[in-house]
């Protein structure tokens, strides 16, 4: 057991989580005093000894189900008296034969026996069966069924999975079923809106149980396949901040999306706090001769100016073309949600035209919805819809330079990706010469800059500083630092 | 494997001669147990406050409000028997509110009222008599520590205090001891539960995280919280309180500002109840939605998302 979970730990850390010695004593201590067989209990052990933030969950989550896989745990049952299970071999089916499991794949399971397939018709009716009265055993064996049938595992592939998901739920032709339960569902309810509803959720969270099942059949049959250290790194997800905004599938989108509002929520609190509690001002000269009158003119107690210090007025550029443009939609959201430690904020967006989306920041008190509606109302295309810096730099000298003073913070988004169009760089140099800074946030990698159409380099000289901003980790720094 | 009983190590560390027993012997008997005081625990739940018991260690719970965090403690209290110690956190919160203050004015009279009857006490005399316990007036952290009897200790909000103000807490949540300067250190006599709440609308220092259990307390799948509605509220048929479960959890799904809780959930059971309601139908939800969601935005929101729909 210590050895599965100091390898387990070790997966924890590379993944990004802060797990301390004392958390790794904690949940071996916790371990012996729980019941090891029941993997939910040591679930809940481990996740309470070992994460100590929400966010972290689906790391550990994803990660446990590879290291305790049903067999693995066990496997370390089997033996509790020995410390020296080795890790490889607990991952393996616990009865004979370890060696010619990982070639049979379709034969698969080892101790199970006869799960001879079923024919694709039996498995619809058992999977139907499943999903109506929903016993959680039901739907592992009709998992259990589907992979067996239509995952078609290669073994010895170092992949995580998610192909053979995807295969297997096509095959089970799941919208075909989520269509079914609808109309199912739809036909006992009561004809009220709200049954309705609730019946509609019921069924995506049906839905969402057998993928979930299948997923965790497959994942074990990949660690039975190739041992859990091997496959943690494949499936390894990275956590949200870290998340490279540029390359986020769809799903990662979503999980970005999700935690950009609490985030920015925390750093608009920590830096309300900080503003508060700042070190003050200048002496106060006058209060503080009026004190030093009781101490018989001899200053001891001085007194000090509140602190004033002044307020950057922030004015936001961003690129809002297809390549960086969810880049754009959390940076702007970002800079709203701290906008009170700001003493004004401006915001333009632009593909090769450029256009002042302030108002619509001002009309709402949520800077995700505003956000939102952006793409529908900025009117950003001039011409042929491809990003074109120079122009709208040039459109945003001419149009709004006079407002630019030293109190300005000037913050320009994109991957400056020009598409061999003019650069432009002495607008830059000009704002540059009335505003106190400008940055330039860059969401693609550094080693990507001034390769291809990129112009970076061509308006460097003029930049207070380039900043490599690619997760929302960097994102939050950058914009906690403007304040 | 070797490990030390936790609280065998605690117990040698603070000087007691007997190791409390623990209060759980597993987590099934946590879940039995919470479920006598009508708190009805989700596996995690149970298995948090079990190995808080047998690691000797706090739990800080975190999750959305109205989730039944500061519920737990209370009924772990009411369960174990132990006496509910609470601990309010606000900004601003510091040593003199949180851990003990001295009793500055009965200091004064002490002193008074030795001069005044001649007693040539000699100063450090009088500066050990004004400096003992008698003047000494315990806040909620050090009476904790002191209590001899079983006690919870509930640290209500921690997120709400000041990053430097946590440092306070991280001696009790270790040590299970507080030092004052004048007396010395105050060593528990027995091994207080402690349970630490917070709404994370801050990140928490690393050293407060690492010295606790962690323990999320999210909203309730349908069943349980259907259970909960029936154990927390009179008049519920099993029906009603199952129709209610699934329409607050599809509401869960939309993207509301603010989720309706579990307390609020009993509100409207409640008042469904008291209107009559065996069934939600439109107009009665539609009329009662006020108690559910708490901004306008997330009302409106809702009754397009539902009503929208069907006209169209």
């Amino acid at each position: 057991m210590n050895e599965i979970l100091s390898d387990f730990i070790s997966e924890l850390r590379a993944a990004g989580l802060p797990v301390s010695m004392t958390e790794h004593v904690d949940a071996a201590r916790a371990a012996t005093m729980i019941d090891l067989v029941d993997r939910e209990t040591l679930r809940a052990a481990l996740s309470a000894t070992l994460v100590k933030d929400h966010d972290h969950r689906p790391v550990f989550d994803s990660a446990f189900e590879v290291f305790f896989a049903r067999r693995g745990t066990a496997a370390a049952v089997d033996d509790p008296a020995t410390d020296e299970v080795d890790p490889g071999e607990t991952t393996r089916p616990p009865r004979g034969g370890a060696g010619a499991q990982g070639q049979g794949g379709r034969s698969g399971r080892g101790g199970s026996g006869s799960m001879s397939s079923v024919s694709p018709e039996q498995l619809q009716e058992m999977l139907w069966n499943a999903m109506m009265n929903g016993s959680p055993e039901d739907l592992r064996e009709v998992a259990q069924h589907a992979v067996e049938l239509y995952a078609d595992i290669e073994p010895g592939r170092r992949v995580g999975g998610t192909y053979y998901l995807y295969r297997t739920l096509r095959n089970l032709d799941v919208e075909g079923l989520r269509h079914k339960l609808s109309a199912a569902s739809a036909g006992s309810t009561p004809d009220s809106a709200w049954a309705q509803r609730a019946a509609q959720v019921d069924v995506e969270v049906k839905v969402r149980e057998l993928q979930a099942a299948i997923e965790k059949e497959i994942r074990e049959r990949l660690v039975a396949d190739r041992g859990a250290s091997s496959l943690a790194k494949s499936v390894r997800k990275p956590l949200p901040e870290d998340i490279d905004v540029m390359h986020a599938t769809r799903d990662e989108m979503l999980q970005l999306e999700k935690a950009l509002r609490p985030l920015a929520r925390k750093l608009a609190t920590r830096l309300a706090r900080r503003r508060r509690r700042r070190r003050r001002g200048p002496v106060d000269l006058r209060h503080t001769v009026r004190r030093s009158l009781s101490t018989g003119g001899v200053p001891i107690d001085l007194r000090f100016k509140p602190p004033h210090p002044a307020k950057p007025e922030i004015i936001v550029i961003a690129d809002i073309s297809g390549s960086v443009a969810s880049f754009a939609r959390f940076t702007l959201h970002m800079v709203y949600a701290i906008a009170s430690q700001f003493s004004k904020v401006r915001s333009f967006v632009f593909i090769d035209g450029l256009d002042e989306v302030t108002r619509l920041f001002d009309d709402s008190d949520d800077p995700g919805e505003a956000v939102a509606r952006i793409n529908a109302e900025a009117d950003v295309i001039a011409f042929d819809g491809h990003s074109d810096y120079g122009r709208a730099l040039t459109d945003f000298v001419t149009r709004f330079g006079r407002d630019i003073n030293r109190r300005s913070v000037v913050i320009i988004l994109g991957d400056a990706r020009n598409n061999y169009h003019q650069a432009h760089p002495e607008t830059v140099r000009y704002l540059k010469e009335k505003a106190r800074a400008v940055y330039w946030l860059n969401p693609e990698p550094t080693t990507y800059w001034n390769s291809g159409d990129s112009v970076i380099a061509q308006y460097a000289p003029y930049l207070t500083k380039i900043v490599e901003c690619r997760s929302l980790r960097q994102l939050e720094a950058f914009v906690g630092d403007l304040a | 494997m070797t490990t030390i009983d936790p609280r065998f190590e605690l117990a040698q560390r603070l000087g007691l001669d007997e190791v409390p027993a623990p209060q759980f012997a597993d987590a099934a008997e946590v879940v039995t147990r919470l479920r006598e005081q009508d708190y009805l625990s989700s596996p995690e739940i149970a298995s948090a406050t079990f190995l808080a018991d047998r690691l000797a260690k706090p739990v800080l719970v975190e999750g959305p409000a109205g989730t039944g965090k500061t519920a737990l403690a209370q009924a772990v209290a009411r369960a174990t028997g132990a006496e509910l110690i609470r601990l309010q956190c606000y900004e601003g919160l510091d040593e003199s509110k949180a851990l003990y203050e001295w009793n500055y004015r009965k200091q004064l009279l002490r002193i008074q009222a030795g001069r005044e009857s001649g007693d040539a006490a000699t100063w450090a005399a009088l500066e050990d008599d004004i400096f003992a316990e008698d003047f000494l007036l315990p806040r909620p952290l050090l009476e904790a520590i002191r209590a001899t009897h079983p006690v919870v200790l509930l640290i209500d909000e921690v997120d709400r205090v000041e990053l430097e103000t946590e440092a306070l807490l991280l001696e009790i949540l270790s040590e299970y001891q507080v030092s004052i300067p004048e007396l010395g250190t105050v060593r528990a006599t027995q091994i207080p539960m402690v349970f630490l709440t917070s709404n994370a609308t801050r990140e928490l220092s690393e050293a407060l995280k690492r010295r606790c259990l962690y323990l999320h307390i999210g909203y309730p799948d349908v069943e349980r919280e259907r259970d909960i509605i029936l154990s927390r509220v009179p008049g519920v048929t099993t029906a009603l309180a199952e129709q209610i479960a699934r329409v607050v959890r599809s509401l869960r799904d939309l993207d509301l500002k603010k989720h309706p809780s579990v307390s609020e959930t009993l509100d409207w059971a409640r008042t469904l109840v008291i209107l009559g309601q065996s069934e939600i139908g439109d107009d009665e939800a539609a009329a009662t939605l006020h108690i559910l969601l708490k901004y306008q935005s997330d009302i409106e929101t809702v009754q397009k998302e539902l009503f929208g729909r069907r006209s169209s």
